[in-house]
């Protein structure tokens, strides 16, 4: 025990050290300096960093008496330390989220400032943004959130160089993506990469299958907080799906140790260990960076999610995140808010930042960006994500984020326990069943 | 001058003034006690980390405890802390009293063992997951395909593995407990068995083993005890899963408290891990004997 806070008292003195050291650095750019009253951003790690680093930091060289100061953090960690921190009145200024049940979150305990009126006064920021995606940031009508980066479906990539290697075309049911599964097992390959140990890309399987079994209505009564609506069967035969493609050992071995935020999952699918992953629209913007042969020599192709025989959802529906958001604490200083007003009115999706956006291989959730995108080496992947946002009858927003965080994170423990055939798709239902409402 | 020594010696007699431990004191009040009597408290509310705290009589503790994954994450605590004693204490008595000896190459050995010591929970786990990978880990980097297993992503294998990692971070600190312990026996004792003719194996069992009485009840209570605090390497190197295989109740309670967002649930889960420690301590103690606060030492 004594060692135990030896330790820790040593590691919060380093910490320490650290941090001031890292103050006096500031984040700003050469010969400005952030203040004490700076208003504060935290961002992810990961493909849009180095964008919004560089936006943040020619917004700070450009308004020096306004200067946004700027700290990055890992997914998982993040979205636990911005809750707590907003809870206890230490939140940043501008508080990055995903919409859903935990912008309401914040919305119920008064955290997060009204942009309603902002956007009145401001239409050429309200008309900057794809307009459905736009909607994502709002909680009963009401604007509390601004999209800050680029469309994310949820996209299924696979390696072509292994389907060539045995001879197969990307699945466009159900069925086909099954037979794949023995095919590319026997070449000792793994069909699919999955980065289990993390939980939310366990999800997206949940998400795709049941929207294109029973449609975008399912999730909506699940999110409405219906009673019973994890009871509608296209939940159950998603849930037996999964574990149909379980059994036949379609995810690769060890898939529930893989953790996606040190992106071993995408690396799988880029080294030829795995032949297809089903994840975000943003590990384009990390295979790019971290396999920059692989996306050169256009050996990653991507489809959408295949149908399922007579299932009622429209093959172009999407889920995943259609944006990341700023909100603005309503606990930050009036300086502060006024600082994030103005960064967003004019600071985020400059030409420089749309371009930034995407030189990384990532789609803005910008109006009228159509040659741009076009001019781009990715255009392939670029264009096919814009049109499939742009035409999608339905974006769902990934669930856990839809949902209430207390439901969330029941639905992806128990998601993982029917990964691990611990338990059977009733019972997920009913277990989910009983957190509705909380 | 006389007088000056005369005053020292009736202090001295008297022991130090009662005021030097307020320091102390006050450290115990502000940073344990008060916010103890927090938990205890938000163990009686509802509270989402948000909005209002809510006053909720007994409904978080039912939450809590009605669990069923609670009950299983007990369950995989116990198994832990067994497992873990199980394998910590020979190994580290052993090398404690091998290290206890003083020839040079036993220091160079001794140093290496208590490298574990040095580094952070943190990196241990990250490095034992780097290494344990199925994919890109040590079996398939070395080309030895019995170390390819998928040893975090079993949920009957994940226990050992983590009972293992575990061993390899905490032995070295026991076996230093160890090695102190035995370097306090009195060489006589040894002097006189030898002459009676005893063995080395001998010896080990009629002498060092019981005059390690005390070490080995300090090392068996901060095990015990430590078994309860075990949170940042089993977070960073299974995140408790796969399932709840590896959901110890420390995990469960930041899990409950910081995923899921019930403050009240996880404030009753922290009150039971206070008393559960508070409990297995004392019982640890109990074993010592009456005069277990006695000094060991010849003429103390």
């Amino acid at each position: 025990m004594k060692m135990h806070t030896l330790r820790k008292g040593s590691a919060a003195l380093a910490a320490g050290a650290l941090a001031v050291t890292l103050a006096a650095c500031g984040s700003g750019g050469p010969g400005n300096s952030v203040s004490a009253d700076s208003a504060t951003m935290w961002g992810l790690t990961g493909g849009n960093q180095p964008v919004l680093q560089k936006s943040v930091d020619s917004w700070n060289s450009a308004h020096s008496s306004e200067t946004i100061k700027l700290d990055f953090f890992a997914n998982d960690a993040y979205k636990t330390k911005v809750r707590t921190a907003v809870g206890a009145g230490q939140g940043p200024t501008f508080i990055y989220g995903w919409g859903g049940g935990v912008l309401k979150s914040y919305v119920d305990a008064g955290q997060v400032e009204d942009l309603t009126s902002f956007l009145d006064k401001n239409p050429d920021v309200k008309d900057r943004y794809l307009p459905s995606v736009l909607k994502n940031g709002q909680v009963n009508g009401k604007q509390f959130a601004v999209p800050n980066n680029n469309a994310q479906p949820v996209v299924l990539y696979y390696n072509k160089e292994l389907f060539d290697k045995v001879g197969a075309q990307a699945p466009k049911t159900w069925d086909d993506l099954m037979a794949l599964v023995p095919k590319f097992k026997a070449a000792g390959i793994a069909p699919f990469s999955l980065g289990g140990q993390s939980k939310w890309p366990d999800l997206m399987w949940l998400e795709y299958l049941t929207e294109r079994i029973g449609g975008p209505q399912v999730f909506a009564d699940i999110a409405a907080n219906k009673p019973n609506a994890w009871s509608n069967p296209a939940v159950t035969d998603a849930l037996t799906k999964i574990q149909q493609l379980v059994d036949a050992g379609g995810f690769v071995n060890g898939f529930s140790s893989i953790a996606a935020d040190s992106n071993a999952d995408q690396a799988l699918l880029y080294t030829g260990k795995a032949a297809m992953i089903l994840q975000g629209g943003w590990i384009y913007q990390t295979m790019k960076k971290n396999a920059a042969d692989s996306i050169k020599n256009g050996k990653i192709g991507w489809v959408t999610f295949p149908t399922v025989d007579g299932g009622k959802g429209d093959p172009a529906d999407i889920v995943g995140n259609p944006s990341n958001f700023w909100s603005v604490s309503s606990k930050a200083t009036d300086a502060q808010k006024k600082s994030a007003e103005d960064y967003i009115k004019s600071g985020m999706f400059t030409d420089a930042d749309t371009q930034a956006l995407i030189d990384s291989g990532a789609v803005p959730v910008v109006k009228g960006i159509e040659g741009k995108l076009q001019a781009s080496p990715d255009k392939d992947f670029l264009t096919f994500v814009y049109g499939m946002v742009k035409d999608a009858p339905s974006f769902t927003l990934s669930w856990d984020q839809a949902l209430s965080p207390a439901q969330g994170d029941a639905m992806l423990s128990n998601l993982d326990q029917i990964f691990l055939k611990k338990i059977t798709p009733e019972q997920f239902v009913s277990t989910m069943n009983a957190t509705i409402g909380k | 001058m006389a007088l000056t020594r005369t005053a020292t010696r009736r202090a001295r007699e008297a022991g130090p003034s009662g005021w030097l431990a307020v320091p102390a004191l006050v450290f115990f009040l502000v940073f344990a006690i008060i916010p103890l009597g927090g938990v205890v408290a938000l163990s009686f509310t509802s509270w989402d980390g948000l909005g209002e705290i809510r006053f909720d009589g007994l409904s978080s503790w039912v939450r809590a405890l009605g669990d069923p994954v609670t009950a299983n994450a007990i369950w995989v605590t116990v198994k832990v802390m067994v497992f873990s004693y199980v394998v910590q204490t020979p190994i580290s008595l052993l090398l404690g009293v091998f290290t206890a000896g003083r020839q040079r190459y036993r220091a160079v050995l001794a140093v290496l063992y208590f490298l574990p010591l040095l580094l952070s929970s943190a990196a241990i786990a990250i490095a034992f997951k780097a290494l344990l990978d199925p994919n890109f880990g040590m079996g398939p980097g070395l080309g030895l395909p019995f170390l390819a297993q998928d040893w975090l992503g079993n949920s009957d294998l994940v226990l050992f593995v983590v009972v293992f990692v575990i061993a390899w971070q905490f032995v070295p600190f026991h076996t230093l407990i160890y090695q102190g312990g035995v370097r306090q026996i009195p060489t006589s004792f040894y002097e006189a068995a030898q002459i009676d003719g005893a063995g080395r194996v001998q010896q080990f069992f009629s002498i060092t083993l019981p005059q390690l009485k005390y070490t080995v009840i300090t090392s068996s209570t901060l095990m015990a005890v430590g078994s309860l605090a075990y949170f940042d390497l089993i977070f960073v190197l299974t995140g408790g899963g796969p399932g709840y295989s590896t959901r110890l109740l420390p995990l469960h309670m930041y899990l409950t408290g910081f995923k899921a967002n019930d403050m009240g649930a996880a404030s009753a889960l922290g009150v039971v891990l206070v008393v559960v420690g508070l409990a297995l301590a004392l019982l640890l103690q109990r074993l010592g004997g009456k005069n277990r606060g006695a000094s060991q030492l010849e003429g103390a």
